[in-house]
């Protein structure tokens, strides 16, 4: 078919699409009339179509795809980013900084999810569910048993690991599309419970977390009489922000934890086999790998990272309640995953920072979120499935001389 | 009283599993023939709701009065602009990834629903909408007293005869026409389909086509009886249909069917006599229950992964 008459019919079909959903839309019973938005979209559909076609030969110029930015700029990058990150937070106010503190959460989160999905190849729609049990047993732990921050953190992160590990081990022996399905059954399930279970969780209204101590001293203004707070113990003037920056810290502390830890997992034998049965399931079992125990240890660490990502939230929260845990959640994870390049490390970092300030940044932006992510992730599916900067795989090369 | 209460908590059961069962034919249709499951199929049951109220109101503001020209109007505007809608998705989304790794269709399914529902939600607005009655009235089954009776509203008997027509309707298409069966030479096998001459990427069109169509009947069907939907909607009842997909054994449509029922009477029986609040939550164990212990299905086949 020839380029105009594809154009056409593109036009011609987007306008069959567009216009009973765009060009009118229901007010009551009736019809408000927006007749001019479906011409408009068939238009773009149309222009889009067009460039497509001449995009269609366009590749990146060699030396900017083949560059290899992560052994190259390794260092220089982590200095920076360490760096700005001391810096950070003396320099900006208090929301500024729940707003980082936001990013590192979702850092947290995508690290964890990268390893299921990006390392393991398996497609995890729940992953909002284990975040809320690192949630909710720091906030209900700390209602009825009175658990502190530093008992909920890794018993938060054990159990989602549990949860995950108890999930994952029937549904992994079947073929992997089943897990989307399951975990975003069990993302629901864990909400719905959440939610109905008035008397233990408080349903809707939610449950109070407290503000973790530094070592055992707390950050209020006041502390309890016999207790001594933060700002007495240092003889410093008390702030508000000191706990924020303090979160910021901590969390960043776990961060690079983790980033370490991922670093390190990729090069041991169980990196290397998630990476492999992502590629080749059935070549692994035939090598003996045993493909249940090898994906249900990324499906568990990647779990108790969510829980570990669910208590901090909780915590610089200081409340939770199920609308933090819908489905939108999961897809927003994921969309970070993707977007970052699955399996690349640097990349989802950097995908996690910018998809959650830019929302803050940009108002206007957090009303198309969900409908820009959903076109980022199919075109990135189609034109680059391994990220924008694609992650190299570490390999053993044979040292490049001159001759 | 009790032997009543059962009884209509059979015909609301029949009734939800029918409109599950539509649109699990759509999953299992499409898992069949490439192997994926198509997250976005519950969108597309939720824009023919949309498409149902937007096209009813049309047909009043052209002065339509009589209900069953309307519904028969507004049945075949909707099929066919959802079908549209089924066939786009597939062009744009999913051929092109036809022969990526398996993770990259599902993730991009995951990408168009979350672009249907904001779309939906953002041309639509986020509030729930409705429309007005059109269907009132119905029969009192085995009446013995004021209270002791069973209800079948009109509507709800639509749907499960409609229902039971698309049926029969699709069973013909796949047994009987040629284009049938390239639809089941190319789940066979696709390759050799495609050496013998059937242009498999047609077939797998028309197959998407077809599962968005029946949604489509599904969409205007409760439309019709609850009278109620937000953007949302596609989230809950795409789960609730792979569930039945899965229960009747995915890959097969009269399993598709079944599985519809079954779950349907499950969730009514369910909610009638033990908790309301807690129905999906019992919906979807009875899927993560049915994967663990019978991934085949009811009338479904074990999967043997070639090389």
């Amino acid at each position: 078919m020839s380029e105009a008459k594809e154009t056409l019919l593109t036009g011609l079909v987007a306008l069959l699409l567009f216009a009973p959903l765009t060009g009118v839309s229901l007010e009551g019973y009736g019809l408000n009339s927006h007749w001019q938005n479906p011409f408009l979209l068939a238009g773009m559909a149309m222009i889009g179509r067009l460039l497509l076609g001449r995009l269609r030969g366009l590749r990146l110029p060699a030396g900017l795809a083949e560059y290899d930015w992560q052994t190259r700029l390794q260092r220089p990058i982590l200095a920076v980013v360490v760096i700005a990150a001391l810096i950070f937070p003396w320099l900006v106010g208090k929301y500024w900084l729940n707003v980082a503190t936001l990013a590192l959460i979702y850092v947290l989160l995508a690290l964890g999810l990268n390893i299921v999905v990006g390392l393991a190849g398996l497609l995890d729609l729940g992953f909002v569910a284990f975040y809320a049990v690192g949630a909710y047993f720091y906030a209900l732990g700390f209602k009825y048993l009175d658990l502190s921050f530093w008992i909920a953190l890794p018993g938060g992160a054990l159990l989602a690991g549990v949860c995950g590990m108890l999930l994952g081990f029937p549904v992994l022996r079947m073929h992997g599309d089943y897990l989307a399905i399951v975990t975003l059954g069990f993302g629901e399930i864990v909400r719905l419970v959440l939610n109905n279970w008035i008397d233990f969780t408080n349903g809707p209204n939610g449950v109070r977390a407290p503000f973790p101590s530094f070592f055992g001293l707390d950050f209020s203004r006041h502390p309890m009489p016999g207790k001594s707070s933060f700002h007495q113990f240092f003889n410093l003037p008390y702030s508000s922000i000191h706990k924020e920056i303090f979160l910021f810290f901590l969390l960043f502390i776990v961060v690079c934890g983790m980033v370490y830890f991922v670093r390190r997992l990729r090069r041991m034998p169980l990196g290397r086999a998630w990476e492999a049965l992502r590629e080749d399931e059935i070549a692994c079992r035939a090598l003996g790998i045993n493909h249940v125990t090898v994906k249900l240890s990324a499906f568990g660490i990647g779990a108790m990272t969510g829980g570990i990502g669910g208590a901090f939230f909780a915590a610089s929260q200081g409340f939770v309640n199920p609308t933090s845990f819908t489905f939108m959640e999961s897809a927003h994870i994921l969309a970070i995953v993707v977007l970052g390049g699955m399996g690349s490390t640097a990349g989802v970092i950097g995908a996690a920072v910018i998809l959650t300030v830019l929302p803050e940044a940009l108002r206007d932006f957090a009303e198309y979120r969900g409908l820009l992510f959903g076109c980022a992730m199919v075109m990135m599916m189609i034109w680059r499935p391994r990220g924008l900067l694609r992650s190299r795989r570490a390999l053993f090369r044979r040292e490049q001389r001159a001759c | 009283m009790t032997g009543h209460i059962f009884a209509q908590q059979a015909v609301n059961g029949l009734v939800l599993g029918s409109v599950y069962g539509l649109i699990a034919v759509g999953y299992t249709m499409v898992y069949g023939i490439i192997g994926m499951i198509n997250f976005a199929h519950g969108e597309i049951y939720m824009i023919a709701a949309y498409l149902t109220a937007i096209f009813l109101a049309g047909l009043t503001l052209l002065g339509l009065q009589s209900p069953p020209l309307a519904i028969l109007l507004v049945l075949a505007a909707t099929i066919a602009c959802t079908a549209l809608y089924g066939w786009s998705v597939e062009r744009i989304a999913y051929r092109p990834l036809r022969h990526a790794n398996r993770l990259a269709p599902l993730i991009s399914a995951i990408g168009i629903s979350l672009i249907l529902q904001n779309y939906v939600r953002l041309s639509q607005g986020a509030r729930t909408q409705g429309i007005p009655s059109i269907l009132d009235g119905g029969f009192h089954l085995f009446a013995s007293g004021p209270d002791a009776f069973v209800r079948l509203t009109h509507a709800q008997l639509l749907i499960v005869v409609t229902a039971i027509i698309s049926m029969f309707l699709l069973h013909f298409f796949i047994a009987r026409t040629a284009m049938g069966r390239a639809c089941r030479a190319v789940q066979q096998d696709r390759v050799m389909a495609s050496l013998l001459g059937v242009n498999t990427d047609r077939v797998i069109a028309i197959v998407f086509v077809l599962g968005a169509g029946m949604a489509a009947v599904a969409g205007v069907l409760v439309t019709l009886n609850y009278g109620s939907f937000d953007f949302f909607i596609g989230f809950v009842a795409g789960i609730k249909a792979f569930t039945a997909a899965v229960l009747g054994g995915i890959g097969s449509l009269p399993g598709a069917m079944l599985g519809g029922v079954v779950l349907g009477l499950a969730e009514s029986f369910f909610s009638g006599f033990v908790n309301t609040d807690y129905k999906d939550v019992f919906a979807f164990s009875l899927l993560v229950l049915v994967l663990i212990f019978k991934p085949s299905g009811l009338l479904g086949v074990p999967e043997v992964e070639k090389v």
